[in-house]
């Protein structure tokens, strides 16, 4: 397992350090994070940024290095996919924040701008039977699954025509169709559904013997990095070689608590070969490299290898949530990661290796326009849920509200269906 | 208590439970209802007599005979097997995991150990590692990967070694157990069981003494059911397992081992109706579990002194049985409740405003719960046995009542 990634990695980089699952002794000395203006309290951490070069090529380096077009990591349609769904999740939660400030939701609500490449890194690799789980930070991980816009917003709206029928909101993005397991509020929560979800895909295979290689991708921060669920998960899903990804999101931030102020090893990729996984630390504002790790660990998974824990190193470029004032971290940091914003990264990339040109980027950023204010439209044209909703998928099967002193099933009662019920 | 005793055949004279009311509900036409099974109502009548052919099931039904004398049951009538408790449930268990094979089971020491209290002994020989998981102890992850699977096409019978450890899992229970059918909109739906022992046993100390249904009762979108008896433990593990929603069964340390006869042919037994143990006039007692046998114990004292208690096990703790339950009150205008659960906040605390808020007009005296004190169960035994209800206690309430 401790070569698994190095072996098949591209062949871009010529680094001979390999931080995949290496006993300590051989590990390199591993710089700080990347952008970030505080320093680790750990003293054997250098500031060598050169010394660590990922085997991964960032694309800053390809750009710089300006290397010929037949080692390119994408093809051209791969590249405007990437793009095109790297601009549908900055636009879609830019429109978020305009239309919460308008009255137009409430609660809750927590963007991922910054973050794109993470989401569309992983996501845009999976097949739609594949499962994603995620938390509360969860409109991109949807977009990117495949729910519609339009749904996803109107869910937003709270109503009838989001994709939970306006019940579930910000925090709770769910879709069978594209195997969305959630939007979940509670951090640590979604990682046993995920672990459950791959269960189900090594059951399939090897009870039911069907031809099932699903994988499960699961999303969560650096927050949930010190939450027991994590732990209990990477170790069963390790012993039961599940086929799942688990990611981390590793913004440096939990709202207002500093990653390194609250975690006595910040290193989380470390924590997977603890458990006996590979784990792989990557740039997270960097599709491109996002993208050859997720490959290799969704292959590994579905080979039946068991699971990866792969640390992405990203930031958020607003605030925790829609309602958190963001003063906490400071204006220099910011600045520095919003210069390796990988939506500009990845147009420079796209243009300056003519794979597109600044006119097909510009229509496909036109299109995505159109697109989030159509879903705006939509959702505002649709119906709020109406009183009859309120008892509905309380239960799967309505008999559980009991039986009334008259006998019948509550669920018979043709209150039941007006919401007005007594249950 | 480890014999069941058995109705007495023939003719009971009382004709209180209105047959119609039975046949009514097994004509309810409900969506999903299945119809391959034959359903073990809850509630008897009295009145028919063993042996009538089309529900042959109710045979096997206990029903205590209004003169309280135990007679040995009428075994002519039943073709059945003995068994206990934990064989019953192993039983129903292993039916459906032989019916479907999306139907699992995880926990900690299922497999190879066989349970820890023997309810899925030879289950991971005969299906398999993967079907019969054992899991490390980690109940909030290992409870949070069996509603995962439940949300992807399985159907995992999720083991709490005691029930009191599922507290770690309350997470997973309440957020995403008994919530996320409703968050996703009806996308999702988790069929899981959970089940485990709980309940009070012989000196295990306050932990391992936790009575969980009372931290459980508020969690919308969950079932309870509370089995007693090895024919209901059968029956309701099986309609357990086959409901769409998620139910969590709550068995008891010290009934693991009582025994029972209980039909060779397949029943299940319905979740959401309580059952009629002993039909009676003076007044209404409402247990379940492991009360039932401490009021069934009482009942023989009350009746050697003359009273008539009317005795139901509830069995479905969420949603409780109004009509049972109304019917019996509407009958004998007195209402006693024994639990296990502590006083405070426990199944009888939501069953007395139950009864209040719909049937205040037909009690003639106020309603009466005797639950166990609000006291961590001690370890030492004198200490123990007072924290719970016993039937002298019972005995003293029903003839409070019922001046």
């Amino acid at each position: 397992m401790a070569t698994a990634f190095s072996a098949t990695l591209p062949l871009h980089g010529s680094s001979q350090e390999n931080r995949l699952l290496l006993p300590p002794t051989r590990l390199p000395p591993p710089s700080s994070f990347l952008g970030s203006t505080r320093s680790l309290p750990i003293r054997r951490l250098n500031h060598a940024h050169a010394a660590r070069r990922s085997p991964v090529v960032a694309v800053q380096e390809i750009v710089k290095e300006k290397k010929p077009t037949n080692s390119l990591l994408i093809t051209k349609e791969e590249g405007l996919v990437l793009y095109e769904d790297m601009i549908l999740g900055r636009s879609f939660e830019d429109m978020c924040a305009q239309m919460y400030y308008r009255g137009k939701m409430f609660g809750f609500v927590h963007l991922y701008n910054g973050q794109e490449a993470v989401s569309t890194g992983f996501i845009k690799l999976l097949t739609k039977s594949d499962s994603v789980v995620s938390t509360y930070r969860d409109h991109v991980h949807a977009l990117s699954k495949g729910v519609s816009a339009r749904a996803v917003m109107s869910e937003l709206f709270g109503k009838v025509t989001g994709c939970c029928r306006g019940q579930g909101g910000s925090m709770h993005m769910f879709s069978k169709e594209h195997n969305m397991l959630g939007g979940f509020a509670f951090i640590g929560e979604g990682i046993p559904v995920a672990t459950g979800a791959a269960f189900t895909s090594k059951y399939k295979r090897e009870v039911l013997k069907q031809d099932c290689d699903d994988v499960t991708v699961a999303f969560f921060g650096d927050g949930t990095c010190n939450n027991g669920q994590f732990y209990e998960c990477l170790n069963m899903a390790a012993l039961y070689k599940l086929p799942i990804i688990f990611v981390v999101e590793n913004n440096l931030w939990a709202i207002g608590m500093s990653h390194l102020r609250s975690t006595s090893d910040p290193e989380i990729w470390k924590k997977g070969p603890a458990f006996g996984m590979p784990g792989v630390h990557v740039d997270g504002m960097d599709v491109l490299k996002v993208r050859e790790v997720a490959k290799e660990a969704v292959t590994r998974a579905r080979r039946g290898e068991g699971p990866t824990l792969v640390e992405c190193e990203t930031y958020r470029f607003r605030g925790h949530s829609l309602a958190d004032p963001d003063e906490l971290r400071d204006a220099a940091e910011k600045a520095k990661y919003a210069a390796r914003d990988p939506i500009t990264a990845l147009k420079k990339y796209l243009i300056e290796n003519k794979l597109a040109n600044e006119g097909e980027l510009k229509t496909i950023e036109k299109k995505i326009d159109d697109l989030v204010e159509e879903a705006v439209e939509f959702a505002d044209a649709s119906p709020q849920p109406g009183r009859s909703q309120l008892l509905e998928n309380v239960f799967a099967d309505p008999k559980g509200f009991g039986i009334g002193p008259d006998g019948r099933y509550r669920c018979e009662d043709p209150k039941f269906t007006e919401g007005t019920a007594q249950v | 208590m480890s014999a069941i005793i058995h109705g007495a055949g023939a003719a009971t004279a009382l004709s209180t439970f209105n047959s119609k009311k039975l046949v009514a509900r097994s004509r309810t036409n409900l969506p999903g209802r299945s119809k391959r099974c034959i359903v073990a109502a809850g509630s008897d009548d009295g009145s028919k007599s063993f042996g009538s052919s089309s529900l042959s099931l109710r045979h096997s039904h206990k029903l205590i005979a209004n003169n309280a004398v135990a007679t040995k049951a009428d075994t002519s009538a039943t073709t059945g097997h003995e068994l206990l408790l934990f064989e019953a449930l192993q039983e129903g268990l292993e039916e459906e995991m032989d019916r479907d094979p999306h139907v699992c089971v995880m926990g900690e020491d299922v497999g190879h150990y066989g349970g820890s209290y023997k309810v899925t002994k030879g289950l991971a020989d005969k299906f398999g590692d993967l079907r019969v998981l054992d899991t490390p102890i980690c109940e909030n992850a290992f409870t949070g990967m069996g509603i995962g699977a439940a949300m992807t096409d399985l159907r995992p019978v999720i083991e709490g070694m005691n029930m009191g450890f599922l507290l770690l899992a309350f997470n997973q229970i309440s957020n995403n157990c008994g919530m996320l059918h409703y968050t996703s909109g009806g996308q999702f739906t988790i069929p899981v069981v959970i089940r485990g022992p709980g309940g009070v046993g012989r000196q295990l100390g306050a932990e391992h003494s936790q009575r969980l249904e009372s931290y459980f009762q508020s969690i919308p979108g969950i079932q309870m059911v509370a089995c007693s008896t090895p024919y209901n433990a059968k029956g309701l593990m099986k309609a357990a397992i086959r409901s769409e929603n998620p139910v969590i069964l709550f068995e008891h340390v010290l009934l693991y081992n009582l025994k029972e006869k209980i039909p060779d042919e397949e029943y299940i037994c319905n979740l959401e109706e309580a059952e009629m143990v002993r039909p009676g006039e003076h007044i209404t007692i409402l247990t379940y579990s492991r009360m039932r046998y401490h009021v069934m114990q009482a009942a023989k004292t009350l009746v050697n002194k003359g009273y008539d208690p009317e005795v139901i096990d509830i069995r479905s703790l969420k949603p409780f049985d109004l009509y049972t339950i109304g019917n019996s009150v509407k009958k004998t205008h007195r209402v006693l409740i024994v639990e296990e659960c502590m006083r405070t906040g426990g199944i009888g605390a939501s069953l007395t405003a139950a009864i209040n808020e719909n049937f205040h007009d037909y009690l003639d005296a106020p309603v009466m719960c005797l639950s166990s004190q609000d006291v961590p169960t001690p370890y030492a035994g004198t200490l123990e046995e007072w924290t719970v209800v016993q039937p002298a206690q019972i005995v003293t309430a029903v003839e409070q009542l019922c001046q």
